[in-house]
């Protein structure tokens, strides 16, 4: 599971990444069929070297507590990470994440999910931290202190399921067509700049937070050197990871609404941000002052989702695809239109929004 | 020679076996394609040569008449990226949206969206001699339309657009351009155009051409030509030969 030796050295090839989302706005529940068709239909755009989902509506009957899943290399990464969690959380049900064997999936690590509530008597390192910022901690100490293990999702009602392979081989693996969810983004991944490994497939996760995304972050490296700042650590070897860190960071922590936000990952240009009202500009004046080291270089497509909305988002000046369309409470974000009418012929409306410009969609409460 | 027609299906086709079965027909002597059910398949007609006629059902996938030298596609719904790619001669008629890099680095032939197109359209597109690409835009566009063009038109209407509230083009209109002509219907604010480039009117050469394009653009798609020439034109054009011949030498 572990990055390939010399992943450095592994010949480059060129970009496709395939990205698609739905959310039912009135929450009804879509099988897991309909994203693992869109994403059959994009089957091209990845190389194989990395697929996943994220649903949200998945686990209703343990919604008031954590879905930990973890993957590992060993029998001494489970034990590792369960010792870890008990330590911190009470676990009310854990198990293998339902698996099939499948041809196409080779060696996969042991994935195994724990729904967990934080401990009350919390211990002394963390016990001063709110909730939130409690789990967060554990995420981090999980994957930089247990050889072999990485938790791959961490939220409420929602889980993720990646690895390497197609999407759909990933899906048959994880049994996602026995799973119904009213949001749900997936990810077809064409790995450029590192390796393709389980846990640096998409999405990305943290607490609620899932991202998938098309393109590169050129910025990895002062995203990161950010985010260490305010104790979230970059261990999975994959730019992306820097997104779901920085929307729990902006949106949760520092109260961002979802659209400043996107501000931040993609802030006009300076020269907009001139001819803007005066209100405005002082805005997105301090945006870019505050949040400089949080800007999104390089070209991306990106869905974030989390329990009540779906967003997408492209680079300032549009480097990848990106449509949205709409049918009935329905919303799809994808790559390409194909994967969109693959799962729903008639659509009532069909666009591509505006670099740079978030389409965010929220549930109906 | 007289039309030999034949129907094909894509429905759960990979395109490469798609795009075989296609030039295999063209090879038996068909002329006239009506391709059912594609959805996405990529390189439809990707360098395919010769006097035919090809009806795509559906939307057209990455890629799409790339490379292409004579046949006339009809695409009844939307098109995704890269449509046109460097295509050489022909024509491709969308009755829809197209998405980005449409026409980019086309050398030749028409192109026609009835509605929006995305960013980046025209790029690189050039003319030599009697090869003078052509695209009409019956929508808005998105940023960079005609980015690098060195030849070639790019007629853009902002008619048939399903974005309101858009401007007609985005930002960096011909940005880099040093060659051919963008003709827009009404005006573009100048804040929208790349560095150094303002608009232009029109005069009597441009309006022909214009009205040249604007005519078999409404045949194309059952329009009425005479309410889109009732408005003004204005045009783009480079604002030097060699802008940038300068820019890598010491002066």
């Amino acid at each position: 599971m572990k990055a390939p030796e010399r992943y450095y050295d592994f010949q480059k090839d060129i970009s496709g990444c395939g990205v698609f989302g739905v959310i039912s706005r009135e929450k009804k529940l879509i099988s897991g069929d309909m994203p693992i068709n869109a994403m059959a239909c994009m089957h091209d755009r990845g190389n194989g070297l990395g697929g996943g989902f994220a649903a949200y509506g998945i686990y209703p009957e343990h919604a008031d507590k954590y879905a930990f899943h973890i993957m590992c290399d060993d029998r001494r990464g489970v034990e590792g990470s369960e010792h870890l969690l008990r330590q911190y959380f009470d676990i009310h049900e854990f198990e293998p994440i339902p698996t099939r064997e499948t041809l196409a999936i080779h060696n996969p690590p042991l994935v195994n999910r724990y729904f967990v509530t934080v401990r009350e008597d919390k211990p002394e390192d963390l016990s001063k931290l709110p909730e939130d910022d409690y789990v967060v901690a554990v995420v981090m100490k999980l994957n930089t202190q247990v050889p072999g293990a990485f938790v791959f999702s961490s939220g409420k009602d929602m889980g993720v399921f990646k690895g390497v392979g197609y999407p759909e081989d990933i899906a048959e693996f994880f049994r996602l067509d026995e799973y119904k969810g009213y949001i749900w983004t997936g990810h077809n991944r064409f790995p450029t700049n590192t390796p393709g490994w389980w846990g640096g497939a998409h999405p990305f996760t943290i607490l609620n937070w899932s991202i998938v995304h098309n393109g590169e972050i050129s910025s990895y490296g002062i995203n990161r050197r950010y985010l260490c700042e305010h104790d979230y650590l970059c261990t999975l070897m994959t730019d992306t990871e820097v997104v779901a860190y920085e929307l729990d960071l902006l949106i949760r922590k520092h109260g961002l609404s979802w659209n400043l936000a996107a501000k931040v990952f993609a802030p006009p240009f300076w020269e907009e941000i001139k001819t803007m009202p005066e209100q405005q500009r002082e805005l997105h004046t301090a945006l870019r002052y505050t949040y400089g080291s949080g800007m999104l270089n390089g070209p991306f497509a990106i869905l974030v989702a989390d329990n009540n909305r779906l967003m997408g988002l492209n680079d300032r000046i549009k480097l990848r695809p990106l449509l949205v369309a709409e049918k009935d409470d329905m919303v799809f974000m994808s790559s390409e239109e194909a994967s969109v009418r693959e799962v729903c012929p008639e659509l009532d409306r069909v666009w591509m929004p505006k670099a740079g410009e978030p389409v965010i969609i929220d549930v109906k409460e | 020679m007289s039309g030999k027609k034949i129907t094909l299906d894509a429905k759960g086709k990979y395109y490469k076996q798609f795009n075989e079965l296609i030039r295999q027909k063209a090879q038996e002597g068909y002329t006239d394609f009506v391709l059912e059910n594609v959805n996405g398949h990529r390189y439809i007609a990707t360098a395919l040569c010769g006097d035919l006629k090809i009806t795509i059902k559906g939307v057209a996938g990455q890629d799409t008449g790339a490379f292409m030298g004579g046949p006339h596609l009809r695409i009844s719904g939307n098109a995704q990226d890269g449509i046109g790619n460097t295509m050489d001669s022909g024509k491709i008629a969308i009755n829809g949206m197209a998405g980005d890099v449409l026409g980019y680095a086309m050398r030749g032939g028409s192109i026609f969206v009835r509605s929006d197109v995305g960013y980046r359209c025209g790029i690189h597109m050039k003319a030599y001699k009697d090869y003078v690409p052509e695209i009409v835009v019956g929508g808005k566009a998105g940023d960079f339309l005609g980015e690098y063009m060195a030849g070639g038109i790019i007629l853009l209407l902002g008619m048939f657009s399903d974005k309101p509230d858009a401007p007609v083009a985005g930002r960096s209109l011909g940005t880099g351009m040093h060659g051919g002509v963008i003709y827009v219907r009404g005006s573009v604010p100048e804040s929208q155009l790349g560095p150094n480039l303002h608009t232009q009117p029109v005069d009597e050469d441009d309006l022909q051409t214009i009205r040249r394009l604007v005519d078999a653009f409404a045949l194309e798609f059952e329009l009425d030509a005479e309410t889109v020439m009732n408005e003004n034109f204005v045009k783009i054009r480079p604002f030097s030969h060699r802008p940038y011949g300068n820019l890598y030498v010491a002066t």
